[in-house]
Order: structure tokens, then sequence, then C-alpha cells
């Protein structure tokens, strides 16, 4: 059951440094053969690429609030995924400190009856002099009973 | 400046295997069981480790992104529409839905063999010289 009260909190800050050659593992995982991502000097990230920040938040104890919101394994889903870059993506050789927090719980009546809680968790990137550069922002729904393959 | 209502042309990629499951999670760092341990997704009631969502998501954006020139994403938002198993075969499509001098908006979207929509997504780029035809 998501935890209401978890709304506001935030992690402990964590480096995330945009590496060239976890950017060529990325863009090889999504196969793209863009040149974008391999003859610049310092590529640009591909546009799911702030994903990865999985790798770097496990160096911080309590970085990810997520557990907070102690949402059903069993009844929790990844709705949605947004990245916003607040000017140029990204690029291999930046430097980022990254903060997530839970931003917002909200429910509503699924069509099919039963409650539906949303959640969302925004992770802020920010250069080296504290300007946001990017933003992440998951959703995550929990529905009354397991979703169904063709929910 | 280019119209609204542009389709894109559609690009169906290879069969997702179990490996292109486990290089995505090597590469994005979720290393949840549920998409590689095929003991684990069947105790779970799945048939096969699910793929996991954001690998069609990024397969389809990046598809995007080279049409319109990485350098000028500024927006990408997917939402989840259906399960993808290994061994399906998604094709990538989409749409100009907004344009100015300034920036394009498309509309994205995975289908599976089946017709079945897995993964729809929205961006939004800058236009420069590199994003026009």
């Amino acid at each position: 059951m998501v935890d209401f009260n978890a709304k506001g909190s935030t992690g402990a800050p964590f480096r995330f440094d945009v590496e060239y050659g976890k950017l060529q593992e990325f863009a090889r995982a999504i196969a793209t053969d863009d040149p974008a991502y391999r003859e610049d000097a310092s590529p640009v990230v591909p546009p799911t690429f702030l994903t990865s920040m999985f790798h770097w938040e496990r160096n911080v104890p309590e970085s990810n609030p997520w557990p907070l919101v102690a949402m059903s394994q069993k009844r929790g889903v990844h709705a949605e995924q947004e990245y916003v870059f607040h000017g140029p993506p990204p690029r291999a050789g930046d430097r980022l400190t990254a903060t997530s927090r839970i931003d917002e719980i909200w429910e509503k009546e699924g069509r099919r009856g039963g409650k539906l809680v949303f959640v969302t968790m925004v992770t802020e990137f920010r250069d080296a002099d504290g300007v946001l550069v990017a933003e992440a922002k998951m959703t995550a729904v929990e529905t009354a009973k397991p979703p169904e393959e063709d929910a | 400046m280019m119209a609204v209502g542009t389709e894109l042309e559609a690009k169906t990629f290879p069969a997702i295997t179990r490996t292109a499951i486990v290089e995505y999670q090597g590469a994005s760092g979720d290393f949840q069981p549920i998409h590689h341990d095929e003991p684990f997704a069947r105790s779970a009631g799945y048939e096969a480790p699910l793929v996991v969502g954001m690998l069609p998501a990024g397969m389809l954006t990046a598809w995007a992104a080279e049409r319109f020139g990485a350098q000028n994403v500024r927006r990408t938002r997917v939402r989840f529409k259906s399960m993808v198993w290994p061994g399906d075969v998604l094709t990538a499509q989409g749409r100009v839905t907004d344009a100015s001098d300034a920036q394009i908006e498309v509309e994205l979207w995975a289908t599976n063999q089946d017709d079945a929509v897995v993964v729809q997504a929205w961006m939004t780029f800058v236009v420069t010289s590199a994003s026009q035809p």
C-alpha cells in the first residue's frame, strides 16, 4: 500500500558523471547506430540515457526515496517516464549531481473499479554551478488488483 | 518548415532477445530479476522474462532523435501500454503533431508483431539546420 506521507521525501544527492563508454554501451543496447553518439569528441546522450542513474544512486545511501513510497511490488507498474533537458542535452564529460524527490501522490477511481494510486518521483540533474540542466519524472501506478497483461 | 501530419518512415527492429535484455540492463543499471531470471519470472506468474519497458522506449525515442537530431531533443515522454516479451518484433512509427520555426513536436508509437501498441512517446525538438530535411 502506498504511504501518502512519502510525498516530499528527498534523497541524498549523488554524483552522476556522463561517461563516453557508458554512453556507447547504452546506445548499443537500444539498437541505435546514430553517429551522434560516437563521432563527436563528447557526444550528447540518447533521449532516455539519464535512466542509467541507477548505476550511481546506489553509491550513496538514502539517495533513492522510492522505497519510502512502499508501493506494492505485485500491483505496482511503471506507467510513464519523462525527461526534460533545459537546453542542449548533457554530453559525455559532464559531471552532474542528481537529487530525487517524491513529487506527487494522488488517487483516482479506475475504469474497472477500484482505486488507482499515482506516484511521481522527480530527479533533478544539476551541473557544477548548480544550474538545473535536466529532470527525470517517473510515474508509477498501484492498482487495486494485479495488472492484467492487456491492462 | 516541416508540415504537421508528416509521417516518419517506419523502422522494424530485429526481434528482442534475452541477450538484448541483459545488454540493456547492464547498460541502464536496472537489474530487476524479473527481466532476466527465468525461474524468478515464472514464480511471478509469467511464462518468460518480461522485457524492460525502458528498452523499447529507448529504441523508439533514439530512432526519432536520429531523424531530428539527438542534440535537438528537449523533452521526451513515454507511456508503457502493454508488455513486451523475448522474441517480439517491434516497429517504430511516428508523425509530426506541431511545427514552428522554433520547434517540432512528434508523437511516436511502437507496435509488436500483432499490431498492438506497446509504447507511446511524445518528443520536442528545437529546430536547427540539422533538424531540417
